[in-house]
């Protein structure tokens, strides 16, 4: 059974939906033991990261995220999901997220317009290209996804990098390391592209 | 590299699709859902719900189409329709929206744009701007061209990037409904006036207007009555973009 984590934050619904839609029934849950017991789970989001991090910790669910990433199933996080598995954010000085991936989160530096907000092309790199879930999905041209967002993650090993977008520079856009991975754009909100991920994502043994 | 969009729009009076001109060749043209997965299905790369007689009380029967439109699709959507509070917005949105679009509002109470940015977000806001042609200047009417503000197109929509507004739904008022094509000029002046996303509208009638527009400077150009026309899809919109050499999802 895939778990989607609800701690209180936005866009937990339409994860769901797309997730069902991938022919993989979810279920939302706010309970640690729930998450922890889950086969695999899902760590949506959409909001901000210092308080999100509070409540993480706070509810157990942080606790719970962390076991199932140490006993090695499958754990994807999505937007601030994703950003929660660093560290540290730019976003919320002093706020400590889960420490699940190595690196951390930065905001955009450009005089372009933020946040980007839009179809962003994703291209693998060689070591998505190598990833059973990212391998094969995003072909030679790449893919296009939703991304809206003003932080992204940085500073992580080049093996942890599965693949990148570019706005005023490349920025990692698919991050995993072990049985952890993580989006910075919606497959919720990516049609058929982000349902294919989710199936993906569902089918993966790591 | 963000790529351009096509986006169909759903023209709605409390909750069912608009009938007459307004859904020609659509043959039921009851359910907004319906015609919302479709679209989805055909590659739009988002949607715009407008009900010309919206009420956002609890019960209305826009929010349930808004509702169920989320529930169906997984691509992102914009609603307007007398949008006029931040607890308007919060219903909208709360009903699974991505985006409000705000026109009149924001004409006549400049600081709701402002407090609807620092409840939900810029990417969450987009206010429409409808322009007529006045003596070289576009004017900034509403009530779909009946009524003027005294405000001046290209002032107002950088009077709404200073307040934070995530994108500007831009309309000629003399092309919508036309099919002559988008009006190229207010949209290059606009682009030129501000940094955040330019969204056309008034005046597809074809794939190559889709190119004009964007060339011009749009992020993204809306359709209402083209794609309700046999034959024409998002997709092969997409295609002959991509011919032109534009970047558009593939």
């Amino acid at each position: 059974m895939i778990v989607v984590v609800d701690y209180g934050v936005d866009s937990l619904a339409a994860v769901v939906r797309a997730v069902a839609a991938a022919g993989h029934p979810a279920t939302l849950s706010s309970d640690p033991d729930v998450v922890r017991k889950a086969d695999r789970v899902i760590v949506p989001g959409v909001g901000n990261y210092g308080r999100a991090a509070v409540t993480l910790r706070v509810s157990g669910l942080g606790d719970a995220v962390r076991e199932v990433a140490g006993a090695g199933r499958p754990l994807l996080g999505i937007c601030l999901g994703q950003q929660l598995f660093f560290a540290e954010s730019e976003e919320a000085p002093g706020a400590t997220g889960l420490a699940i991936l190595p690196g951390r989160v930065v905001r955009f530096q450009t005089t372009l317009h933020l946040p980007h907000v839009g179809w962003a092309q994703v291209l693998p790199t060689a070591a998505g290209r190598a990833h059973a879930v990212t391998g094969s999905l995003l072909g030679s041209d790449g893919s296009y996804y939703y991304h809206v967002h003003s932080y992204h993650p940085t500073d992580l090993p080049e093996a942890c990098v599965l693949a990148t977008a570019d706005y005023d520079g490349v920025f990692p856009t698919i991050v995993g390391e072990g049985s952890v991975l993580g989006t910075q754009f919606h497959p919720e909100k990516s049609q058929d592209a982000g349902i294919d991920f989710f199936r993906r994502f569902a089918e993966w043994t790591p | 590299m963000l790529a351009r969009r096509i986006i169909p729009c759903l023209g709605l009076a409390d909750g069912r699709l608009l009938s007459g001109k307004h859904a020609a060749g659509v043959r039921d043209a009851g359910d907004p859902v319906e015609l919302g997965v479709r679209y989805d299905s055909e590659g739009a790369d988002e949607l715009v719900l407008l009900d010309i007689t919206a009420s956002w009380s609890p019960e209305s029967a826009t929010l349930a189409a808004v509702r169920r439109l989320a529930e169906a699709i997984f691509i992102p959507f914009g609603v307007g329709g007398s949008i006029g509070s931040v607890g308007d917005a919060a219903a909208v949105l709360g009903a699974g929206a991505d985006k409000v679009i705000v026109n009149t509002a924001a004409v006549r109470d400049p600081d709701l744009v402002s407090q609807l940015v620092e409840t939900f977000g810029s990417q969450a806001v987009v206010i429409a701007v409808d322009g007529r042609l006045t003596n070289g200047r576009w004017a900034v009417t509403v009530n779909h061209g009946r009524d003027a503000t005294g405000l001046e197109a290209l002032g107002w929509i950088a009077e709404l990037e200073d307040r934070g507004a995530g994108e500007i739904l831009l309309t000629s008022v003399d092309r919508d409904g036309t099919r002559s094509g988008y009006d190229l000029p207010l949209i290059a002046a606009a682009a030129g006036a501000i940094d955040i996303p330019i969204v056309a509208w008034g005046g597809a009638g074809s794939y190559a207007h889709f190119a004009e527009v964007l060339e011009a400077g749009a992020a993204g150009a809306v359709a209402a009555s083209l794609f309700h026309l046999p034959g024409y899809t998002v997709r092969d919109a997409h295609e002959y973009l991509r011919g032109r050499g534009l970047v558009v999802r593939r």
